[in-house]
């Protein structure tokens, strides 16, 4: 059936009318919210261990010093699964507007989240809240970046699967060129490994017209093959000649490192994640507040349109997917020189397209990539957090790390509504062929 | 600003699609380029504006030779353009769909606000009323228009091209673009105006240069009369009107009644209609492109599912038959999109003129074509249809339009109708191939079938039918008969009941 594309044409005054979500999804999401909430209220709050669930805020380093918390379990649970499921009828009866609801719904996470830790926390041991966050943003951060790359790429147009190729080389590179140049040499050879397969992806794109999804596919096994290799070749035998580079640790920025709970989250990390607060800052605003962001936004969207008012489609594509591949690069340093201080083969392990998932969830833009990249890699830490604690109930570990994408999918398909990628996201620009 | 042209020819591969053409526009005139679709128009202007590199020939500005790598160069030379499809980037604002590929910039941040001073200037000094903020796709396609034009005055166009303009629009709005052409050209600017519509041409054209088959064949003055100028434009004289003999109505075949398509975003797209057919009438849908009439003809062949309503043929509920048990039951179908729906276009044009009967005597049966029967029929419907191929055997997609409409003719017509539906019969089809449609078209009805005809060319509709519906936002909104007045097609065909008419002239973006 085709669509009405002009089915507003004549209406000179009328506005035209946004359709809501339809009825029954609303329905059906304030009946989730109103279980959530009863699931909270009853069963978390009745299975606690001990009546008291512990939280400390101190983390490594921090000068100023945070009472622990001793939460009362079951009231505190008790209370958050009312409000969950007030939320619910309130949705129910009145219906929140779908802006409304993205606030509504993080809320209800954020939430749920909370009296799930208290519950866990009732097993006696404390739940290390600042760690927590902490190791959270850490995970997060290979994703947040590799979204950045990805969104680089596909806000222009060019759909980028190989951001996992892209982290893994960078990876590589990173600890090969930091351990014989120095740790600083390994950044610059991450991000100019990561953009030289960002160039491969857009000379095969956007050239020779290759499908783009079967592009990125191969690229990944190609560095997938050409890192194994080479870590065989080189690294294997003389592994302190070559993949040894050291990593860099934490450095605290002075002051701001000292506020409490947020200090020891946000500021107390290594260079490379200060260095990804900026890029995500600079991508988010100048996607919408500079000519080079319209330009990619106009060429990711209708690029006949833009070749019309004479932008050079092609050089914008380019340009933004060989910019997306550095940033990927720069994500697979997080691997290797940002954290463990060594390569083995496939350690970017999928996060890639963990990160591809970001770039979506996040509807292509900055801040849900960036919130999206946050829910993965808080996930990722609550999973390790859990196994230290004592929970009522012993949850697999595997159950647990399968959570976020559950819920991302629930949110995205309940929350966030109908998911649109650029309009020209993967099609190829030929000048005169539409 | 002059622009010439000097023995433009452009071919792609073996297809001359422009050939040596020369054309001059003077300064502060409206030069109405008229020509029949495929004439080669739009591929001169895509030369004009540097979207396609001439093979041979001259663009002259000001009688200085110049050459256009793009757009840009084009731009640069005060070449503007309105492009038949428009040229808007959907989800940004007016803004910055004007600003795009001139930004202005202040402190590396994109200049919003001069922006938006620039197109209320604009819009004020040529009355094109338009929010700066307002989301493209969230405009009526004639905004998008009023965008586009405002988009190339902001690049101090002196010559502005318009490739069909009105294809869109409703008579109201057709009126008022017209204004805002003769507007522009006092102040100065020359204009381009792309149409195959000879009314228009004549109301508002200084100059009209003709172009048929990718050549210019002759330039005529305003004052010349429609039937000259389509004498022109097709090469001999044409009748404009179809001959038939006052319908015979029979029994009711087709009954709609109350039907309702919404689509998967709730949207209302065919809402409420009824109507029925009559054996021996055409009753025929007007309306602008994209009032539901494309919906409302696949829910009646079973193509989508109606959310409510009936569809009866012969007194049978058909509502919830499968497409192909509504064609066996006596239904004839033209998609509109005839490329894309009515023809694989890969397969030959034996096999198209089979689709719907492969499966039958003597065609074929559950497992086995009869190749030799579909080639028989082919060489017969062939002959019978005058398709032009140089065999039956060629694929669909090298024939011409008005040629591939014959084959989907030829493939509906070979059963016995009892309904028969067409859209767009004639789009895209060349007049001599129009003529054979339209007879083929009375033919069926004086047959004895039912026809109910779309067609969105109101010439075609009031020549063709015996009643006439027009649909506006899915709905049908007012019968008249093929004798009513173009005003009064126009005022239903853009919502406005006759008598109501007193919010036709207000405007808000």
């Amino acid at each position: 059936m085709s669509a009405p594309t002009t089915d507003e044409e004549l209406v000179v005054h009328h506005k035209v009318v946004q359709v809501g979500p339809s009825r029954a999804r609303q329905t059906a999401v304030a009946i989730a919210l109103i279980v959530i909430g009863l699931f909270v209220a009853i069963v978390l709050a009745s299975t606690g261990t001990h009546p008291n669930a512990k939280f400390g805020f101190d983390a490594g380093g921090a000068r100023v010093h945070v009472p622990t918390l001793s939460l009362p379990e079951a009231p505190f649970c008790i209370v958050v699964g009312a409000l969950i499921v007030l939320a619910g009828i309130y949705h129910l009866v009145r219906g929140f507007t779908p802006a409304a609801m993205r606030w509504v719904g993080s809320a209800v996470g954020v939430l749920f989240l909370l009296a799930f830790l208290a519950w866990a926390g009732t097993g006696g041991r404390t739940v290390q809240f600042t760690s927590l966050l902490q190791q959270g943003l850490f995970l997060a951060a290979p994703l947040i970046l590799g979204a950045m790359g990805g969104i680089l790429c596909e806000r222009s147009g060019v759909i980028n699967v190989a951001i996992e190729g892209q982290m893994l080389a960078g990876a590589f590179a990173g600890a090969l060129l930091g351990t014989v140049a120095g740790l600083f040499a390994g950044i610059v050879a991450a991000i100019v490994v990561g953009g030289l397969l960002g160039l491969l992806l857009a000379v095969f794109a956007i050239r020779f017209l290759v499908n783009q999804v079967i592009l990125g596919v191969v690229l990944n096994v190609l560095a997938l093959g050409l890192t194994g290799y080479l870590f065989d070749a080189i690294m294997a035998n003389n592994s302190n000649g070559t993949d040894n580079p050291g990593f860099f640790g934490p450095a605290k920025v002075p002051l701001l490192g000292d506020i409490p709970v947020i200090g020891p989250v946000v500021f107390d990390q290594n260079y490379i994640i200060y260095a990804m607060y900026v890029i995500v800052i600079v991508i988010d605003v100048a996607l919408i507040r500079t000519r080079w962001g319209l330009r990619t936004r106009a060429v990711g969207e209708h690029p006949q349109a833009a070749d019309t008012v004479g932008i050079n489609v092609l050089r914008l594509r380019y340009q933004n997917v060989v910019l997306g591949g550095c940033v990927a690069g720069l994500a697979g340093a997080l691997l290797t020189i940002g954290s463990v201080g060594a390569f083995t083969k496939n350690i970017s392990s999928g996060q890639g397209f963990i990160a591809l998932a970001a770039v979506i969830f996040g509807r292509w833009t900055p801040r849900g990539a960036l919130g999206a990249a946050l829910l993965f890699g808080f996930a990722g830490a609550l999973q390790s957090v859990l196994s230290f604690l004592n929970p009522p109930l012993q949850i697999n570990s595997n159950l647990l790390g399968m959570l976020p994408y559950v819920v991302t999918i629930f949110a995205v398909a309940g929350l966030v509504g109908r998911v649109r990628a650029p309009a020209a996201d993967g099609e190829p620009y030929v000048k005169g062929s539409a | 600003m002059k622009l010439q042209l000097q023995g433009i020819t452009k071919r792609f591969g073996t297809f001359t699609a422009n050939d040596q053409i020369d054309l001059v526009v003077q300064p502060g005139e409206i030069h109405a380029l008229l020509g029949e679709n495929g004439a080669g128009k739009s591929t001169l202007m895509n030369v004009l504006y540097g979207l396609y590199e001439p093979t041979e020939g001259t663009i002259l500005v000001d009688d200085a030779p110049v050459a256009f790598k793009g757009p840009g160069d084009a731009m640069a030379a005060g070449i503007g353009m309105v492009h038949q499809h428009f040229m808007l980037v959907p989800v940004l604002t007016v803004a910055e769909n004007i600003m795009l590929g001139a930004e202005q910039t202040s402190r590396g941040m994109l200049d919003l606000r001069r922006a938006r001073k620039l197109v209320r200037e604009l819009s004020d000094r040529h009355h094109l009323e338009v929010d700066p903020d307002a989301k493209v796709e969230d405009l009526p396609v004639g905004i998008q228009q009023r965008v586009e034009i405002l988009k190339a005055l902001a690049r101090e166009a002196k010559v502005l091209i318009l490739d069909e303009p009105t294809a869109v629009l409703t008579p109201q709005e057709t009126d008022h673009l017209m204004e805002v052409m003769r507007s522009l050209k006092e102040q100065g600017t020359s204009l381009v105006f792309i149409s195959h519509k000879l009314r228009e041409v004549r109301e508002v054209a200084d100059t009209i240069t003709v172009i048929r088959r990718g050549k210019v064949v002759g330039t005529a003055e305003p004052t010349a009369t429609a039937a000259e100028l389509a004498a022109l434009m097709v090469g001999r004289t044409v009748q404009l009107r179809v001959d038939k003999e006052p319908a015979q109505p029979r029994d009711v075949i087709l009954d709609v009644d109350k039907l309702r398509v919404v689509d998967a975003a709730g949207q209302v797209l065919v809402d409420d209609i009824s109507f029925s057919v009559r054996g021996g009438e055409i009753y025929a849908i007007a309306g602008v492109q994209g009032n539901g009439q494309t919906e409302l003809t696949e829910a009646i062949v079973g193509l989508i599912e109606p959310a409510s309503g009936r569809v009866v043929i012969d007194g049978e509920d058909v509502t919830e038959d499968t497409t192909y048990d509504i064609l066996r039951a006596g239904v004839g179908y033209v998609p509109e999109d005839r490329a894309h729906d009515g023809l694989v276009s890969s397969f030959s044009i034996a096999e198209n003129l089979v689709l719907d009967m492969h499966d039958q005597a003597p065609f074929g049966g559950r497992i086995q074509l009869n190749n030799k029967e579909i080639a028989k029929n082919a060489i017969a419907r062939v002959e019978e249809f005058d398709v032009r191929t140089t065999s039956a055997s060629a694929p669909a997609s090298t024939l011409s339009g008005g040629n591939q409409q014959k084959v989907v003719l030829a493939r509906e017509l070979s059963r016995p109708l009892r309904l028969f539906v067409v859209s767009q019969p004639t789009r895209g089809v060349d007049v001599g191939s129009m003529e054979f449609v339209h007879k083929r078209i009375v033919a069926e009805r004086d047959r004895g079938a039912a026809v109910l005809l779309v067609s969105t060319e109101l010439d075609e509709v009031v020549s063709l039918a015996d009643r006439i519906g027009v649909m506006y936002r899915g709905a049908i909104v007012g019968e008249l008969p093929p004798t009513a007045s173009a005003q009064e097609f126009g005022l239903l065909m853009g919502g406005q009941q006759g008598d109501t008419g007193d919010h036709d002239t207000k405007e808000s973006a």
